[in-house]
């Protein structure tokens, strides 16, 4: 499925939530049902630490698209990480590079992704990038 | 007696919603509300009154140097210093300590000396020590503090020592809410003719200030934190030690005689006040201070102490949550953990809910360190908070234990 796709696919899912409590409630259950991380990439080496939270992301590249494991120490932290690998998983290095992450703005996280929030998740997505243009510079 | 209803009129800020939730402000530790004499004296001075101060001969300009000067000696008051000239204007307690870690450490550190600071320094009275020594080769020691959130003592007499050039240390700590009995370490400093400076950034919002009867040689603090504007502060010295050692910042006003051979600086405290001030900044402040001084800080110790106590009680009796800090004197900040639900996660929750608190390491990671934890959720508490917003924070509090355990 294509990164817009499954962007609109996550905004159709969130505009039931009028609750921000609720809205919460579903982040934790993705953040619990993001499978694991493998241990041996929840290292330092990994880690993007925000002031506030951690987050440690890992892309593995199979058939000419990226595939991330992450995780999260905060269990909303780690439901955003979710939604981000459910976005970018399995994409190609160029749609990577282009997106746009719209969704993130519309089901109404964005402050989470500001500079000066500092939990890691703008670290985050620029590393998914960097990821992609890593791998995409190693395959050309 | 405070009239809680009526002085939460007195700050516009208190009527506003967040969320579509009434705000439950709890995040005072990090900066305080404004009551409407400050904003309307900031819009006031702007709109009717700009002009520099202790350069014009213009009639602005001299309105505006003796305002200046006024609030200078409504500082000097509140915090009874003997005199004017030992009253800096600053931009805040950070810049105030750098000053003197940057002026002190010029005139009197020298390789192999020693600073001493404390375990529960914020940040802020933490990195500027650390440059000095980096600068000077001299040596950083640290004072430890108990689990339950005191200082040792007996640690801090065996750190005195003649090595020792300068000690600073918080009188109230941001992060465990301890009041560390800092007339005695001053008392046991003195004995060995070692000065000290104290970081008040977190007890002139509380309690009763004075220099003089504390007998410290810096005292700093910041406006924002005492309900004033942000981006002013103060640094206290005393009068001989100012003297003494050289200014921090080169610039206009602080200035007697400039010649390329040769410049000669202002007297005090102006030596110390480089460039154009934050004089609006500064006039706020007087006035915020008056407004307490109206309240009477008596009074505001006395409610705080009720609130405090029944905010600790209440948190207490919820099950799993740990409180970090439980020192006998404490200002009106309650840190704790909730399990092993994270601080982040539930300050995100209690954001929604309309409740404003802080999480994290409140730029102490030491302390964090100490107890190897990440982070804590703070709720710092002023006298315009009431026990109702307690209940808030508690029903809060007890919603995220059912969405994370």
């Amino acid at each position: 499925m294509s990164l817009k796709k499954i962007q609109d696919g996550i905004i159709a899912e969130f505009s039931i939530f009028s609750d921000w409590l609720d809205k919460y409630d579903y982040l934790i259950e993705l953040g619990n049902d993001l499978p694991a991380i493998d241990p041996a990439y929840k290292t330092d080496e990994y880690l993007i630490n925000g002031c506030q939270s951690k987050v440690w992301l890992y892309a593995d590249f199979r058939d000419g698209k990226l595939w991330y494991q992450a995780d999260s120490d905060a269990i909303i932290v780690r439901g955003i990480v979710a939604l981000l690998v459910k976005v970018m998983n399995g994409q190609t290095p160029e749609d990577i590079i282009a997106s746009d992450l719209h969704f993130i703005d519309e089901i109404g996280l964005k402050q989470n992704l500001s500079p000066t929030r500092s939990n890691g998740l703008l670290a985050m997505v620029k590393k998914m990038k960097l990821y992609a243009i890593a791998y995409q510079a190693k395959n050309s | 007696m405070l009239d809680i209803k009526t002085i939460r009129q007195d700050f516009p800020i208190l009527q506003e919603q967040v969320y579509g939730k009434p705000l439950v402000y709890l995040d005072n530790g990090a900066t305080t509300q404004k009551p409407r004499v400050v904003i309307d004296t900031l819009e006031e001075l702007y709109r009717k009154r700009n002009s520099s101060i202790h350069r014009g001969i213009h009639f602005l300009s001299e309105e505006m140097t003796e305002a200046y000067e006024t609030a200078r000696d409504t500082v000097r008051k509140f915090i009874n210093a003997s005199s004017t000239t030992e009253v800096i204007f600053t931009h805040g307690a950070t810049e105030s300590i750098n000053a003197v870690a940057f002026s002190f450490g010029e005139k009197y550190v020298k390789k192999g000396d020693e600073v001493l600071i404390t375990e529960m320094e914020h940040h802020s009275n933490i990195v500027p020590w650390q440059m000095l020594c980096e600068r000077k080769e001299a040596k950083l020691k640290v004072v430890p503090f108990k689990d339950k959130g005191h200082l040792d003592l007996d640690a801090y007499r065996s750190l005195l020592n003649e090595k020792t050039r300068i000690i600073a240390v918080t009188h109230a700590s941001n992060s465990l809410g301890t009041v560390n009995p800092v007339k005695e370490m001053i008392r046991l400093a003195h004995e060995k003719n070692i000065p000290v400076l104290v970081d008040g950034a977190q007890i002139v919002q509380h309690g009763k200030v004075d220099v003089r009867d504390l007998d410290c040689d810096f005292f700093v603090f910041s406006g924002h934190k005492i309900f004033g504007p942000t981006g002013i502060g103060v640094l206290y010295g005393k009068e001989e030690l100012l003297e003494a050692i050289p200014p921090y910042q080169g610039g206009g006003d602080m200035v007697d005689c400039v010649k390329f051979e040769l410049t000669t600086y202002n007297e005090l405290p102006y030596k110390f006040e480089a460039g154009t001030t934050h004089y609006t900044g500064a006039i706020g402040l007087g006035k915020a201070l008056e407004y307490i001084n109206g309240l009477g800080q008596e009074n505001i110790i006395a409610y705080e102490k009720e609130l405090m106590d029944y905010a600790t009680k209440k948190l207490k009796s919820i099950k799993g949550l740990k409180i970090y800090g439980n020192a006998d004197e404490k200002i009106s900040v309650i840190s704790f953990l909730l399990k092993d639900v994270h601080p982040y996660d539930a300050g995100m929750v209690l954001d929604k809910m309309g409740i404003a608190v802080r999480t994290g390491t409140h730029c102490t990671q030491p302390v964090m360190d100490h107890y190897g934890i990440a982070g804590t959720i703070r709720a710092s508490m002023v006298f315009y908070n009431t026990p109702e917003e307690i209940d808030v924070l508690v029903a809060g509090i007890e919603r995220i234990k059912k969405m994370f355990l």
